[in-house]
């Protein structure tokens, strides 16, 4: 029943030297390069993301990382082309982002809002495929398979309104994941649900991203969740953002939530990452970059 | 099952108990009448078959009626396209809103005698009285109903690159149908009382122009039943228009619901 058992995985082996983007590697899926962001109101700016840098290789699931209000709603919203950057490059693909692009989904943080309350679920996993140009047919097809893949079969002619917050969740992820992307941004998905909703939806991520071979950015601001879920685990700042360490995770591929968190390397990585941020917190001017 | 008849026999008991206990003191009251101006409602209603129902359905109700469709229907489609354009853009809505306060400020009845002046008495006329009173309430909360889509949807639309069509029918009329019909109610009652005024004005056919009529002759138990027949018209289009809304707003009424009772 897999959704794309047909499509190849196209990870490459996580490369042990830290994104230094040095020439001859493989052109990344995502690159960022000093990306700034600044609110500008009539009476005052607020510079919400200061300088990020950071590339990420097709195929890889790489977490970001950073407390409340640094900036990582911002930054997503500007890599998928609905918010105008102040200073930037990113770039998708080989091409820089002007508007939203093609081949890339969102899962947004306030999930709940971000589904169509007068369509049932069906229809909401449905319409973006046939905006793309589906037949209909292969529309029948994705949207049965994925929304079989987050356990919502029995729910097609629900209302979004009349499932819990976990299943709206679990709408918006099979919404996204039917269109088949080749990037899929997730924003503090998981940050409204309860915990143990929660670690069956970080599995169903991890599971839906070694099944289909998508690039994933995923934005927490949670540590425990980054370095479960992640290869790569980015790690901001405090606001003005700034990356502060690109951390590898090098647990095994095969995650669980009961063995891997319990993981003697799994408690030193999370130890690694929390005390990067609360130096950040500490020391919030003196920034060195690794 | 019982119990929903006798549901169903609560609700209707509650829906036409008033309305029976008012036509009762009605025709109690004026059942001896003499008074010339306030004839027996027995009178009335032996009056309306013959007045309404032979003849003059086909020569007054159905004309005004018409008019009225055509209007209404007008005033929605201007009013809902007017207020997506200018909803969906700020510059737009900050130069417009001003003026558009004030035209809906103009009680409609005084535009008839200019509209008159400039599209004569037919019934051209008539149905752009309707408009130009009942587009205000549609124009502005539809103005209101797509500023106030939820940003999360709209960038849903943006991501998943919605074409332009779709975004229009599935994102911006439907995000602010609930608006949109809140309007329209309005706009059908300010359409009913402007159809019967435009006809009193300057008519030749129509229910507000026989109405008058009838008043200006003395066949004042005509009259009435003229009025009454009003009535029904509004009661009867009124409940059309929530069982149009009940299919249109089906989501919004669930979403309603299931917030108010759960959380
Ligand atoms: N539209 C906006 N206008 C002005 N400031 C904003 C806007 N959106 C976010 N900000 C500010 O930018 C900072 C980063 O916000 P955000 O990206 O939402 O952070 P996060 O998602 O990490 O919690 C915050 O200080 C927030 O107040
Ligand atoms: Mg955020």
């Amino acid at each position: 029943m897999s959704i794309v058992s047909t499509l190849t995985r196209r990870t490459p082996e996580p490369d042990t030297a830290m994104s230094t983007d040095s020439t001859g590697q493989q052109t990344p899926m995502l690159d960022v390069r000093g990306l700034r962001k600044v609110y500008t109101s009539a009476n005052r700016s607020v510079e919400a993301v200061r300088d990020l840098t950071f590339s990420i290789d097709p195929g890889e699931l790489v977490c970001l990382v950073g407390p409340s209000g640094c900036g990582k709603t911002t930054l997503l919203r500007c890599i998928s082309g609905l918010l105008e950057t102040t200073s930037d490059e990113v770039v998708l693909e080989g091409k820089r982002v002007s508007g939203p692009p093609e081949g890339m989904a969102v899962v947004f943080q306030e999930y709940g809002r971000s589904l169509f309350p007068w369509l049932t679920v069906w229809q909401n996993v449905e319409l973006p495929l046939k905006e793309k140009g589906l037949c209909r047919a292969e529309r029948k097809r994705l949207t049965t398979e994925s929304l079989a893949a987050v356990g919502l079969a029995d729910f097609h002619s629900a209302h979004p309104w009349q499932l819990s917050g976990g299943m709206q969740q679990r709408v918006a992820i099979a919404r996204a994941v039917a269109y088949e992307p080749n990037v899929l941004l997730m924003d503090e998905p998981f940050a409204a649900v309860d915990a143990q909703t929660r670690g069956e939806l970080e599995d169903l991520v991890r599971a839906l991203w070694e099944r289909l071979g998508v690039t994933v950015l995923f934005v927490t601001h949670d540590i425990d969740e980054a370095v479960y879920l992640g290869q790569r685990v980015v790690v901001l700042s405090s606001s003005p953002t700034v990356v502060l360490e690109d951390v590898t995770i090098d647990l095994p591929a095969e995650r669980d939530q009961l063995t891997t968190r319990s993981l003697p390397r799994f408690t030193e990585l999370r130890a690694h990452v929390y005390a990067r941020v609360q130096e950040a917190k500490a020391g919030a001017q003196s920034v060195a970059t690794p | 099952m019982t119990t929903s008849i006798r549901r169903a026999a609560r609700r209707l008991l509650l829906i036409a108990g008033l309305p029976a206990v008012l036509v009762t003191a009605w025709w109690l009251a004026t059942a001896n009448s003499t008074n010339f101006y306030w004839p027996p409602l027995r009178t009335i209603l032996e009056t309306f078959g013959p007045t309404w129902l032979e003849g003059k359905l086909t020569t007054d109700v159905v004309p005004s009626l018409a008019r009225l469709g055509v209007g209404y229907v007008a005033a929605l489609a201007l009013g809902s396209g007017l207020g997506v354009a200018i909803g969906s853009s700020k510059t737009l809505r900050a130069t417009v809103e001003p003026v558009l306060e004030f035209f809906r400020a103009i009680p409609p009845p005084v535009l008839v005698p200019i509209l008159i002046l400039f599209a004569g008495i037919g019934d051209g006329m008539k149905v752009l009285v309707i408009v130009s009173g009942a587009i205000w309430p549609i124009l502005l909360n539809t103005v209101e109903g797509v500023r106030s889509i939820d940003e999360v949807l709209r960038d849903t639309a943006a991501c998943y690159r919605f074409r332009t069509r779709t975004r229009l029918t599935t994102l911006i009329l439907r995000g602010a149908s609930p608006q949109i019909m809140a309007g329209a109610r309005q706009a059908l009652s300010i359409a009913i009382i402007l159809m019967v005024i435009s006809e009193m004005f300057a008519a030749s056919n129509g229910l507000g122009f026989t109405i008058i009529q009838f008043q200006r002759s003395f066949a004042l138990p005509q009259m009435w039943s003229g009025i009454i027949l009003l009535g029904l018209i509004g009661v009867a289009l009124s409940l059309l228009f929530r069982l149009v809304e009940n299919r249109v707003l089906a989501w919004y009424f669930g979403q309603r619901n299931t917030q108010h009772s759960g959380a």
